[in-house]
């Protein structure tokens, strides 16, 4: 068992120029079946195996990677954290993730750079400002910290954001929730990690899930690139590839895959120290601890795995952000690059037992699932280990597509992230 | 960016002038009523989101405004052909709709 990271093993480890320091997880050949086998060793799914070994005590996890692990959606978004949705079930939801966000570096002893910055949702019409009312209303009848801000407010906050009367897209207020932020997403799922293996869960990486074996109704294991893993229950948490998995189990899921770009500029001296997201310009914009302002897009329209868009998709955000921020106009970009999102019609995620007995999906998270990965792990860890919806995803249930009730989302997740 | 070339107008032009629209020849089922919950979720909602070849509908939305009919590899953005509706259709079922 390695020891915990502390200031002490740091300037120990420094002496001896960081030459000793223990690989932060083990790497084990796969065993031939697990009581649990979780797909995906992203943060969503890391988390899973993390909690279910810790809250749940069960033994025998394994974290199936077809690449490496965060090499997905978790290293390719930009980083934000929220919780102000405005439908209950959701709220509810993303607030118990950022709870967890909230004690996140003490619990993994690894730290996430979770940093509560604050983030601004601009309004640009006054019908924007009335749906902002609306939502942080809701958020504080749910016990979300959120706040109205007037135009003056946003300006003093906010120096560099063009409120002027000339701006192209004029901003009338914003929301602004306070507790939310940004962390480090390789962090997130490195001491998730971290963590899950200290607990014994095997993480195996390149190894790819090429088929399902099922009968009678009931998950038996997984043909994988290294072999069959007998398996008494899988989780899926395979965010833009979840339609190709449930498609070996003859599942069909209501899930697009789409790509969603997002860039970097230069390194730059701290200017920006909190987070804007503009929903009508579909533009959302931080700045990381590196000084790189960090920015994301909506998503390309088109279905793709490709993990790259177009490039009308960037040119049209940075055309928005320039407009919204003119002293970015001569910034120069370091990368950019797509992810792959899982998007629902109601942009909201799936998180559901199947018609499989032992199989479950976490998915559909589309644009906005790094936020959730505490809380999105914890209450998929609860739904596994007790075959039960913990009562907090029971609402997110696949069935929800053929009862009707949809937790309609897309005012508060659907453009910006 | 794909260069797609419209049915209608015999021209191959930028993404920009055209409009996704999603999975093609999803029939809408003959009677509403007569179909349970189940059967009309799937239909509104599950999509096939394959890896690999795709029959998706685009709109000429700044051209000729007609819909086309596109089979595009989703894995690598290949773009096989595009007919009008009609034409596509028939490939579509030869290849045994899929």
């Amino acid at each position: 068992m390695k020891k915990d990271y502390s200031i002490w093993s740091l300037i120990r480890h420094g002496l001896r120029h960081h030459e000793g320091w223990d690989p932060a997880w083990r790497s084990p050949v796969p065993e031939r079946s697990y009581n649990v086998v979780i797909v995906g060793a992203g943060g969503h799914g890391l988390a899973t195996a993390y909690y279910l070994a810790k809250e749940h005590g069960v033994r025998a996890i394994a974290v199936l990677e077809k690449g490496y692990l965060g090499g997905g959606n978790t290293a390719r978004n930009t980083t934000i954290v929220r919780s102000n949705y405005l439908w209950d079930e959701a709220a509810l939801l993303y607030e118990h993730a950022m709870k967890l966000w909230e004690g996140l570096t003490q619990e993994l002893n690894f730290n996430v750079m979770f940093s509560q910055r604050g983030v601004f949702n601009l309004g640009h019409t006054a019908q924007d400002m009335r749906d902002i009312e609306r939502r942080v209303n809701a958020n504080l009848l749910n016990g979300i910290d959120a706040k109205v801000l007037d135009v003056a407010e946003v300006k003093r906050r906010i120096p560099i954001l063009d409120t002027s009367a000339a701006a192209r897209y004029p901003v009338l207020g914003a929301s602004f929730q306070p507790r939310a932020g940004v962390a480090r997403h390789d962090a997130v799922a490195w001491g998730f990690a971290r963590a899950a293996s200290r607990l014994g869960v095997d993480i195996i990486e390149n190894c790819e899930v090429e088929g399902m074996d099922i009968e009678a109704h009931r998950i038996k294991g997984l043909e994988t690139s290294r072999g069959y893993i007998g398996a008494d229950r899988v989780g899926c948490v395979a965010a833009g590839h979840s339609s190709v998995l449930a498609r070996m189990a003859g599942i069909r899921l209501p899930i697009e895959s789409h790509p969603l770009q997002a860039f970097v500029s230069e390194s730059l001296k701290p200017v920006l120290d909190t987070v804007v997201m503009s929903n009508a310009v579909h533009g959302y914009i931080s700045q990381s601890d590196k000084g790189e302002l960090v920015i994301g897009a909506g998503i390309d329209h088109y279905n793709s795995y490709a993990q790259r868009g177009s490039p009308h998709v960037i040119e049209h955000t940075a055309a928005a952000i320039i407009e919204l921020f003119p002293m970015f106009s001569r910034v120069r970009l370091n990368r950019q690059w797509g992810g792959i999102v899982d998007t629902a019609p109601d942009a909201c995620p799936i998180i559901s037992k199947t018609p499989v007995k032992g199989l479950y999906f976490n998915c559909g998270w589309g644009t906005g699932g790094f936020k959730a990965t505490p809380g999105s792990g914890h209450v998929f860890a609860h739904t596994i280990a007790c075959d039960e919806p913990h009562p907090l995803n029971r609402a997110f249930s696949i069935d929800r597509f053929h009862t009707g009730h949809l937790i309609d989302e897309h005012g508060a997740a659907a453009v910006a992230h | 960016m794909f260069l797609l070339r419209c049915p209608h107008c015999q021209e191959a032009r930028e993404e920009e002038e055209f409009s996704y629209a999603g999975e093609a020849f999803i029939a809408r089922p003959a009677d509403p009523e007569a179909i349970d919950d189940a059967a009309w979720g799937d239909y509104l909602f599950m999509r096939k989101n394959p890896k690999g070849w795709h029959w998706e509908q685009w709109v000429h939305a700044t051209g000729c405004r007609k819909f086309l009919v596109v089979k595009r590899n989703t894995a690598t953005h290949v773009i096989e052909g595009s007919w009008t509706l009609g034409e596509g259709r028939k490939i579509y079922d030869a290849e045994g709709g899929r």
